[in-house]
């Protein structure tokens, strides 16, 4: 206990983080093996895409709370990883037999096409800044999608087929179509585990924290609090940005695989502005810079909906009711005041039971 | 400013609490706003709930959102066919859940998994395509048998052997148009716009030019939309116009197609507009000037005008519940539940059995049936092992704001 009180409060913060997704991860496993009829069919089928989206939570929030650049782009890396690596585990599944080997491979595989491209976009965008990286991001999220529409991929005998616009790729006979560009993928298999999408949550937030506590992350963060005085030391603001975008981009490509690798079908059109909003909604109800808040908010509002279908038509109406009233509660100065009065009596009063126990 | 942020706290909360308080009576057990207030009505003699021994019976559609007017239409179809088996009192009696899946796929996957939760025995599937793709695989999975109303791609069908369709498929649309419009000599340059977005539209448009070119038709040129660009066709109309076009193909759904009406005649273009079965529903679209839609001609497997006794018992049992003519969307599911009261009477199933248990059986049994349905041409609907449903589509036109069959 006293070792606990005595850590900085970045490690508390993160081994806090890491003890709640690994007690969440055995809660749930347990009740899957030992409880009769697991966890229930509907909460089932939302693990892996609850995975999928606390990744990308994790990772937006490392933009926009750490190093506090508003992206609303962020969907448009989980779509290049989601095709990109979607495409990597169906060209592989004659090569690698192994199931989470291959998963691995397209994760990796979506991970770095994310940081390439957000590499690229990063260069143009990251001079800019406020207002203006945000359109921007926007607008390459946008470009994204635009893009991935009008690919089709297609791997044969004969090696890759690709085509744009329209499809023309002749396939020979055995052949798959990987990407189907309007329709997006059609996975023959789905190879994503519950068990791989924790392992994924627990290195984003592993990468996230050590970035942060690190010589870099302290960079990021007086780059963020006061560009000038950040500049006037010799912190070069643009790269120190520009590794927490592409670490940021390189995190949502990997979900982006876990995701795509989850579902039967999708395509270009799920990964559109309204997602990245999503994302942020995520990151904004947990609070910037707070990396377990993410973790629950991406959690709870992904299950919200669908706890809500008992109220039919009104379904949506509600989730938007519940989502302003839970904004109003975490903001309330007289809440907040009462929590943390309650955390500060209950820490004194633990205090002094460590003290008497010495 | 204190004052004012828990004053707002407690507004909303009042707000959300009448909210759910107004919905939390009626909607609670049967979902839908539109089907419920008959679905009340009609178990008071029927009883969709009542008796403990009821097939549970399951479907996802989009019940909200843009391709709402199909779940709409599909899930009071069921309701009404389900209601007429249960008010008969017989051995089979069922008991319909539908769930909104938004025409999204991991919607749908949420729905289905939901609706698998509450117990299904068997399934609808889904109502359109795309999410059809998605459940019928979890379907296959499960082995929990489906049989779609409308989800018409040959990729929710293709290598499941216990998903089965009750409309005919993309494919057969675009032949069936083809064949159509090149028999009834109805247009000399022929011009499409389609939906490259969408599996429905592209698969239908693949075979339509494919057939076409056998055919000798001319295919003056084509112009493509996605999701995000359906909101002006100003564009493809011009290049229609440009290339000549007489008669404008339109493998799409009835929102687009509602729009592509207007845009053409504020342009003062007038060709021959053909749609196929997305095409049904376009004159009840919201804010729709009907009367642009004069003269469309659209394939379907439904005619609501037809003077068959079921027809005209459906048609007119659908009015008095709904307001609105029944399209073939309504008319597919209501002959889905019927396809199922025949195969479970005739495969001697009870309603204690497992879902899997009454797959096999109807996976044993679906091809051998035949039903004589609402959307059968009068021949009976009968269904290959592969879940391919054998029955024609009827080319119909719209004239004084209804459909009427064209021969």
């Amino acid at each position: 206990m006293k070792r606990i009180r005595q850590m900085k409060r970045s490690t508390r913060n993160s081994w806090f983080t890491y003890t709640l997704v690994v007690a969440a991860f055995a809660v749930v496993q347990l009740l899957r093996t030992f409880q009769d009829g697991g966890i229930g069919a509907m909460l089932e089928g939302q693990l892996i895409p609850i995975c999928a989206y606390v990744t990308m939570a994790v990772s937006l929030n490392l933009v926009v709370g750490i190093s506090g650049e508003l992206s609303l782009g962020h969907a448009g890396f989980m779509s290049l990883g989601a095709f990109a690596g979607s495409a990597m585990a169906i060209a592989l599944q004659d090569t690698v037999a192994l199931s989470p080997l291959r998963l691995a491979l397209a994760m990796v595989f979506g991970a770095i096409v994310a940081a390439v491209l957000g590499f690229l976009i990063g260069i143009p965008v990251l001079r800019l800044n406020g207002d203006y990286l945000a359109i921007v991001t926007l607008a390459f999220g946008e470009i994204i999608k635009s893009i991935v529409t009008n690919v089709y991929l297609g791997v044969d005998a004969n090696g890759l087929h690709f085509s744009f616009l329209s499809n023309s790729n002749e396939l020979a006979d055995g052949g798959a179509e990987l990407i189907r560009g309007p329709m997006g993928v059609m996975n023959s298999q789905r190879i994503s585990t519950f068990t791989a999408g924790f392992i994924l949550v627990m290195i984003a937030l592993i990468v996230v924290f050590n970035l942060v506590n690190s010589r870099s992350g302290r960079a990021i963060m007086a780059a963020r609090d006061n560009r000038i005085a950040a500049e006037s030391v010799g912190i070069s603001v643009t790269k120190y940005k520009m590794m927490a975008f592409v670490v940021s981009a390189a995190l949502a490509g990997a979900a982006g695989t876990l995701y795509g690798c989850s579902q039967t079908t999708f395509a270009a059109t799920k990964f559109d502005f309204n997602t990245s909003i999503l994302i942020l909604v995520f990151v904004v109800l947990g609070g910037l810079g707070n990396m377990w808040g993410s973790v629950i908010a991406a959690t709870a509002l992904t299950i919200l909906p669908e706890a809500l279908r008992q109220f039919s038509n009104y379904r949506m109406l509600v989730y938007a009711i519940v989502l302003i009233l839970v904004m109003l509660a975490t903001n309330n100065p007289t809440l907040k005041q009462f929590f943390s009065d309650l955390f500060a009596r209950l820490g004194g009063k633990r205090a002094e039971k460590g003290g008497a126990a010495e | 400013m204190k004052k004012m942020r828990v004053l707002s706290l407690a507004m909303a909360a009042a707000m959300s609490a009448s909210l759910l308080a107004g919905c939390g009576g009626g909607t609670t057990s049967q979902p839908s706003a539109a089907p419920s207030d008959a679905g009340t009505q009609a178990s008071d003699s029927g009883s969709s709930t009542a008796t403990g021994a009821a097939f549970k019976l399951g479907g996802t559609g989009p019940l909200t959102g843009d391709a709402a007017i199909y779940g709409l239409a599909a899930y009071p179809g069921a309701q009404i066919a389900v209601d007429e088996i249960n008010a008969e009192g017989g051995d089979i009696q069922f008991e319909l859940r539908y769930e909104d899946d938004v025409n999204v796929p991991e919607t749908a996957v949420n729905a289905y998994n939901t609706l698998k939760e509450w117990g299904m025995q068997i399934s609808l599937g889904s109502v359109t395509s795309q999410p059809g793709v998605s459940t019928s695989v979890l379907a296959n999975e499960d082995r929990i048998f489906s049989l779609t109303p409308s989800a018409s791609s040959p990729d929710v069908i293709a290598g499941k052997d216990n998903v089965y369709q009750m409309c005919f498929s993309d494919p057969n649309q675009g032949l069936a148009s083809a064949q159509y419009i090149y028999d009834q000599n109805l247009g000399e340059n022929i011009f499409v716009i389609w939906k490259n977005d969408d599996v429905y539209s592209s698969g239908i448009y693949e075979q339509f030019v494919a057939e076409a070119e056998t055919l000798g038709l001319n295919i003056v040129g084509n112009a493509t939309f996605t999701t995000d660009t359906a909101t002006d066709f100003t564009v493809q109309l011009n290049q229609a116009q440009d290339a000549g076009a007489d008669l404008i193909f339109l493998p799409i759904y009835y929102q687009p197609a509602s729009l592509i009406l207007s845009q053409a005649n504020q342009m003062g273009y007038a060709p021959t507009f053909f749609g196929v079965d997305g095409m049904d529903g376009i004159l009840t679209v919201e804010g729709f000037d009907a009367s642009l839609a004069e003269g469309v001609m659209l394939l379907t497997p439904f005619n609501a005008d037809a003077t068959d006794e079921a027809t005209v018992n459906f048609v007119t049992k659908y009015q008095e519940l709904y307001g609105e003519t029944p399209n073939q969307f309504a008319a597919d599911a209501y002959d889905c539940v019927y396809a199922y009261k025949l195969a479970l009477e005739t495969a001697g199933c009870t309603p204690d059995m497992s879902a899997e248990e009454i797959c096999e059986a109807m996976v044993a049994t679906f091809p051998t049936i035949t039903l004589n349905g609402l959307t059968g041409d009068g021949e009976g609907i009968t269904w290959n092992d592969q879940g391919e449903v054998s029955k024609s589509p009827k080319g119909m036109i719209i004239e004084n704001g209804a459909y009427v069959g064209m021969d």
